[in-house]
């Protein structure tokens, strides 16, 4: 078992005729991924990587039963693409693009509240179910099949805890790069909450980063509902004040919120033990199994 | 984006939001022309980006002539929080009654623009919000709606605003979150907004900053954009396209991705040394990026030590090491030694090109951490 994905998932790329969207297609389908259909305006009845492309999401879905989607389109269309998404009725859509304007995602949000999809990202490297499926771009072969779930707002960061865990034989059963925007699709407490619903996850790595409430929020979240153990990991702690380090939402603000201190605090307050390093984060799943 | 206090006030001026009289000015005789034209007394303020301007004297009154050259000469050149002033806003010093503030912002928690409004204007409106947050009223605004009148009207009565200016700063806030929602900002700010004796209500001041990621539809703004940079470092990191931040240590980071970037940072930290720099390659880095990215970390003096830390998905390990190869087999000497952890997409394929006589190699990012916190801690002595 999994979340969000497995082998079942019927694929659908919005924006497959692009450069990324090709090349991450093939590898999604190298990986095993059921990739059903294209999707791009004006594109309809040509064939990338296999795949047949329609002009919209809806005939997608009507003629390949798709129900979940990969979105590789360019910043200044990708709201609008999400939109298509959520009006599909898809199960879950998936935003790679980075660099959406951030009122976009707010009316996107807004959407989200009136709809049954899911939606991870933007600005992520989608997620992956071992063996399975992965949508998005995520190097496969770092990932093992087990039992730890793992949530992300960083995707290289994914990729090196993932590496960690592998490497000492602790395999996955989802691993979730929720992204590093100010407002996104999926946040923390929707993805542990599916974790804890999940019969195959049996720990959870969390890795948060500096900006914003959301893993404070996470925190109460694994307080209150949370069976499951959660070990957590925040990066930032040398980030000064003000400054904007890479991602749009990681920034501590002036009047000190956003800290990693004070998420690490807000974990630690949960019960939930913080990795000074990857490496120690590893070593925490280990006694938490 | 952040504009200029004069940008933010034409933008607000066009939109009809009382400003003002105020003219930019250079020189002392620039300032002395200005503040003629306006008539005394006028205020002179600092047109730089940083907060707290007034604190750190960087705005300043003045009554004639004389207190105005002494203004222009003390504020013209000097040095605020790091960036020199080169030039002056010369403005109508209101004489008012009150000071309010009212702003738009994104409230990323919610996901939802909150329109604020409140009658502590004039002071440091964030520790207003720490220590008082009562003092604010706040409106969650439904983006797909915009602002509706009765939640302006709510905001500037639960804020206790005179009733006899309610209804001006009420059609203010209103302006600005238009200003907002047009204009793709992700704050628009008054603070303070001066009620003058007469009983009106003008904006002596003007913040008004413009998503990035949103200036590929905002023309004319991105046309007023003004670079400003600490040092030649961060100019050059702009100039590459890097999201770079310089730091005080001396061991330089470069790595692709944000998260990655952050934990090296912290675990250099944590091994005992100081980050000199958060350098990010983002993704996909050909060779040349990252001979760019080596050239300005080898640019910074501070930098005793250097570790490369990719982790590849989109970044392939084979492009990295050419870079790498590249960029270092053009010194007779290796002005700092660098220390290499490839993992991920092609890593083995990199592992192979990197050229061994210029690279000090690690396996994991515990060890090329560590590595490198010795090396600089070996550079110091």
């Amino acid at each position: 078992m999994s979340i969000l994905v497995d082998e079942d998932t019927r694929v659908v790329v919005q924006g497959i005729t692009g450069g990324e969207g090709k090349f991450h297609t093939e590898q999604m389908m190298e990986y095993g991924t059921n990739v059903v259909a294209g999707a791009v305006p004006g594109r309809g009845g040509q064939e990338v990587a296999g795949v047949p492309v329609y002009d919209t999401v809806s005939q997608a879905v009507r003629e390949e039963d798709a129900d979940a989607s990969v979105i590789f389109v360019p910043p200044a269309f990708a709201a609008d693409a999400i939109f298509e998404s959520l009006d599909s009725e898809l199960d879950l859509a998936v935003a790679i693009t980075e660099g959406i304007p951030t009122q976009d995602m707010s009316k996107v949000h807004k959407r989200l509240s009136e709809v049954d999809t899911h939606l991870v990202g933007p600005n992520c490297p989608g997620l992956i179910t071992p063996g399975e499926a992965k949508l998005g771009i995520l190097p496969g072969n770092i990932f093992s099949s087990g039992n730890v779930g793992l949530v992300s707002r960083s995707g290289t960061l994914t990729y090196q805890v993932v590496d960690n865990l592998t490497n000492r034989g602790l395999g996955q059963s989802t691993a979730v790069g929720i992204g590093g925007d100010p407002i996104i699709g999926t946040s923390f407490v929707d993805a542990l909450s599916l974790f804890e619903e999940d019969p195959a996850t049996d720990a959870v790595v969390m890795c948060g980063e500096i900006g914003g409430e959301d893993e404070e929020q996470a925190a109460r979240f694994i307080a209150e509902n949370m069976d499951t153990p959660v070990a957590g990991f925040i990066a930032g702690r040398t980030a000064p004040p003000g400054k904007r380090m890479g991602h749009a939402g990681a920034i501590v603000s002036g009047s000190g919120t956003g800290t990693a201190e004070s998420k690490i605090d807000a974990l630690n307050d949960a019960g939930v033990p913080v990795g000074d390093t990857p490496e120690e984060v590893a070593d925490t799943v280990e006694e938490l199994l | 984006m952040k504009l200029h206090e004069y940008q933010a006030k034409s933008v607000f001026a066009d939109a009809g939001i009382p400003t003002p009289d105020s003219q930019l000015a250079e020189s002392t005789d620039e300032v002395l022309s200005a503040a003629g034209s306006i008539g005394y007394p006028v205020a002179i303020k600092a047109q730089v980006q940083v907060g707290g301007r007034g604190k750190a004297g960087g705005i300043k009154l003045a009554d004639d002539d004389e207190e105005a050259r002494e203004a222009a000469d003390a504020i013209l050149g000097m040095d605020l929080k790091g960036y020199t002033v080169d030039r002056v806003l010369v403005e109508e010093a209101v004489d008012f009654t009150d000071e309010l503030y009212v702003g738009v912002t994104m409230d990323r928690g919610e996901g939802k623009p909150v329109a604020m409004v409140s009658e502590k204007g004039g002071v440091d409106i964030e520790s207003v919000a720490e220590e008082d947050p009562d003092a604010i009223a706040r409106e969650h605004v439904d983006p797909a709606f915009g602002l509706q009148p009765y939640q302006a009207r709510r905001a500037v009565y639960d804020a206790g605003i005179d009733r006899e200016v309610a209804s001006d700063v009420s059609s203010v806030l209103t302006t600005l979150f238009s200003l907002w929602d047009d204009r793709d900002a992700s704050d628009t700010e008054i603070n303070p907004l001066m009620v003058t004796s007469g009983g009106e209500v003008v904006a002596a001041d003007a913040v008004m900053n413009i998503d990035e990621d949103a200036l590929f539809r905002q023309p004319e703004l991105a046309e007023m954009e003004e670079e400003s940079y600490e040092d030649d470092l961060e100019r050059k990191a702009g100039e590459y396209g890097f999201d770079y931040v310089r730091l005080s240590g001396n061991v330089g980071i470069i790595g692709n991705g944000a998260g990655l970037v952050m934990t090296t940072l912290d675990l250099v930290d944590y091994y005992g040394g100081e980050p000199a720099n958060f350098l990010d390659v983002g993704g996909g880095a050909k060779a040349e990026r990252i001979a760019n990215a080596l050239d300005m970390v080898f640019s910074d003096e501070n930098v005793d030590s250097v570790v490369f830390n990719i982790f590849g998905g989109i970044t392939r390990g084979d492009e990295v090491a050419k870079g790498i190869n590249d960029a270092l087999g053009q010194f007779e000497e290796i002005p700092k030694p660098v220390v290499v952890r490839l993992a991920g997409t092609n890593a083995e394929e990199g592992m192979e090109i990197l050229n061994a006589d210029l690279v000090q190699v690690e396996q994991t990012l515990e060890e090329a951490v560590q590595r490198a916190v010795e090396n600089a801690q070996e550079g110091d002595a």
